[in-house]
């Protein structure tokens, strides 16, 4: 009999440890398979950010990074300067990447830097315990935002992939979802296509990924996978902002 | 017969560090150190080597945290204000174990302060300064020749320890011109870099972190750091001695301070005071043995410094029981006169 699912080589034989229907299980799969499909796990480096993204090293079976919080894609910037010809992607969550690494993901894409950015959105910091980010949505409660996040206090949730494909050095800039299977096979080309900008030496690429966190949004999966569709994905359009068709910039 | 050239500080350092091999270079513009970034924008390319103006000093301790995770001999360099951005990121170079070599070109402080030399940041620099119980290995160069010669020192330390090094110097020892001996590059013997993340081919992945949440994981790895800064006092603390045989006043001063101290023992010799100098070069580790030792015949010291009192507080800790230990402060703005020091030294001798 023909086997056709199994754990990807890229990703180690232990159990996730994330909550039940949080998608960074999955999210961690897609991009070990993107790594799989083109045979580059023996040369990539991930570079782990801080929350629950950190444990990337506890399941990818390659080289890894840990980076202070919010600095992954310097510390990105730095591993691919030193090895042009390996494959570097960092993985990031909303707090990381767009709260406190604003400005080492704003001006690491700027340069640029031949490198990918996995990008995970769930609209809060999952693992400090549910707090709110700067993708929280307006009216969303968080435990700092205890009567739902209000513009006049908190401004307004951040669109990260809209503002990095405004920058002239980003090469691939895409906003995908998890919560339906055909929403997963476009999230899976696109990781693939990210990958495979670097492979090209095409620059800058960086996939946002809506995920839920059920947990922290006090819904089961079912309900949070629901939110992704109703109240992300209009907030948060699905879609590819930026695909650089040649090296025109390098 | 040696190459002699004659240069500025700041040159000196950025010539010591390209002999090192640095290839590796991630700075942001703060004055008085700018001639480092603006040398290696210039010279790196003439090296392959890299360059990068990044957009903070945060960002630049991070880059290099990447090379450095990639194998590469990486450096940046920065003055006070720079420096406490760079903690956070001196602390996970520390605790990740990686080799860094970071320049502070000590301005004035606290706050924006001044662009004026200072000894100000001694104690961020030699107690860690980051979060968490960690040290780096701290070089005070105190002529032009020391700027280069210490780091090519510094490269080497930073591989021998896998940790950071500091070159503690200041805007004086920056901007000076002197004569300079173009010594080679003689490497120590160091271990292999075993550890370097590439890609797991043909082996284990590797990890560089500093995460450490298992039951009793932290604890080893704390006493780990621990036994390697015992090993760097063992093995690697330098101090100078001038004058000092039958002094019965010893100054004990680095740096900028030091020099001036020197003029001001040859005024006092003149004079007939029987003055000498211990002039520490490592700041962490502390030469604290060999000024215990000197402590045991001389009894009288007087700390100097370009600050109001910082590296006095180690002099206290090492030398004996019976000694006293004075101090003379010089708050920033301009380095002190040697005449302004032989005034102090009188007054404690």
């Amino acid at each position: 009999m023909k086997q056709v699912f199994k754990r990807p080589r890229s990703l180690k034989d232990v159990s996730f440890h994330f909550c039940p229907g949080c998608h960074h299980g999955t999210i961690h799969r897609l991009v070990a398979e993107a790594i799989d499909y083109y045979d580059l796990r023996e040369r990539t480096i991930g570079v782990a950010g801080v929350g629950c993204s950190v444990f990337v090293y506890e399941y990818f079976d390659i080289d890894v990074a840990e980076a202070p919080h919010g600095r992954a894609p310097a510390v990105a910037t730095g591993l691919k300067r030193a090895l042009p010809d390996r494959i570097v992607f960092t993985y990031q969550g909303d707090g990381d990447l767009a709260s406190i690494g604003m400005s080492e993901i704003v001006h690491t894409a700027n340069r640029g830097e031949n490198l990918t950015v996995i990008f995970v959105n769930n609209t809060v910091y999952g693992m400090t315990g549910g707090q709110m980010a700067p993708t929280t949505l307006l009216g969303q409660p968080t435990t700092t935002s205890p009567y739902g996040r209000d513009f006049l206090q908190n401004g307004y949730p951040i669109r990260m992939a809209e503002m990095i494909a405004t920058l002239e050095g980003t090469s691939f800039c895409a906003r995908v979802a998890l919560n339906t299977p055909a929403n997963l096979m476009k999230a899976k080309k696109t990781v693939r296509r990210a990958f495979e900008m670097q492979m090209n030496n095409m620059g800058f690429s960086f996939v946002e990924l809506l995920a839920s966190c059920p947990t922290n949004w006090g819904m089961n999966p079912l309900k949070a996978n629901e939110r992704v569709e109703k109240e992300l994905i209009p907030y948060f359009p699905l879609g590819t902002f930026k695909e650089r068709k040649g090296t025109d910039h390098q | 017969m040696e190459k002699r050239l004659f240069l500025r500080g700041n040159h000196a350092l950025a010539i010591g560090a390209i002999k090192a091999g640095c290839r590796f270079y991630f700075g942001y513009p703060i004055t008085p150190q700018n001639d480092i970034p603006e040398f290696f924008s210039k010279q790196m390319v003439k090296v392959e080597g890299c360059f990068i103006q990044a957009e903070s000093e945060v960002a630049s301790i991070n880059m290099i945290l990447g090379a450095s995770a990639a194998g590469a001999r990486a450096m940046t360099s920065s003055s006070s204000p720079g420096l406490s951005l760079m903690q956070e990121g001196l602390s996970y170079l520390a605790g990740s174990e990686l080799p860094a070599v970071v320049v502070n070109i000590n301005r004035s402080g606290p706050g924006l302060g001044g662009i004026s030399a200072s000894q100000g940041d001694y104690f961020q620099a030699t107690r860690g300064g980051g979060h968490g119980d960690y040290r780096t290995l701290v070089l005070a160069p105190s002529s032009v020749q020391e700027m280069h010669d210490l780091t090519l020192l510094a490269f080497d330390l930073a591989d021998k320890y896998r940790n950071p090094v500091i070159i503690l110097a200041d805007a004086v020892l920056g901007q000076i011109q002197e004569t300079m001996v173009d010594r080679p590059y003689q490497p120590l013997e160091l271990p292999p870099k075993d550890w370097i993340l590439a890609g797991a081919s043909g082996r284990d992945p590797r990890l560089i972190k500093s995460l450490y949440l298992k039951e009793g994981e932290m604890e080893r790895h704390n006493w780990k750091l621990f036994e390697k800064y015992q090993r760097m006092k063992r093995e690697d603390v330098r101090h100078e001695n001038y004058l000092e045989e039958e002094a019965e006043l010893i100054i004990v001063s680095f740096g900028t301070a030091a020099r001036v101290a020197k003029s001001a023992i040859r005024l006092a010799r003149a004079e007939g005071l029987k003055v000498g100098l211990f002039r520490p070069i490592t700041l962490f580790p502390f030469p604290e043995k060999a000024l215990f030792d000197l402590s045991q015949r001389v009894k009288r010291f007087l700390t100097i410094e370009m600050n109001t009192g910082q590296m006095v507080e180690d002099v206290k800790l090492s030398v004996a029981r019976d000694a006293d230990v004075h101090f003379y402060g010089h708050a920033p703005g301009s380095p002190p006169a040697p005449e302004e020091l032989l005034n102090a030294l009188k007054k404690v001798y």
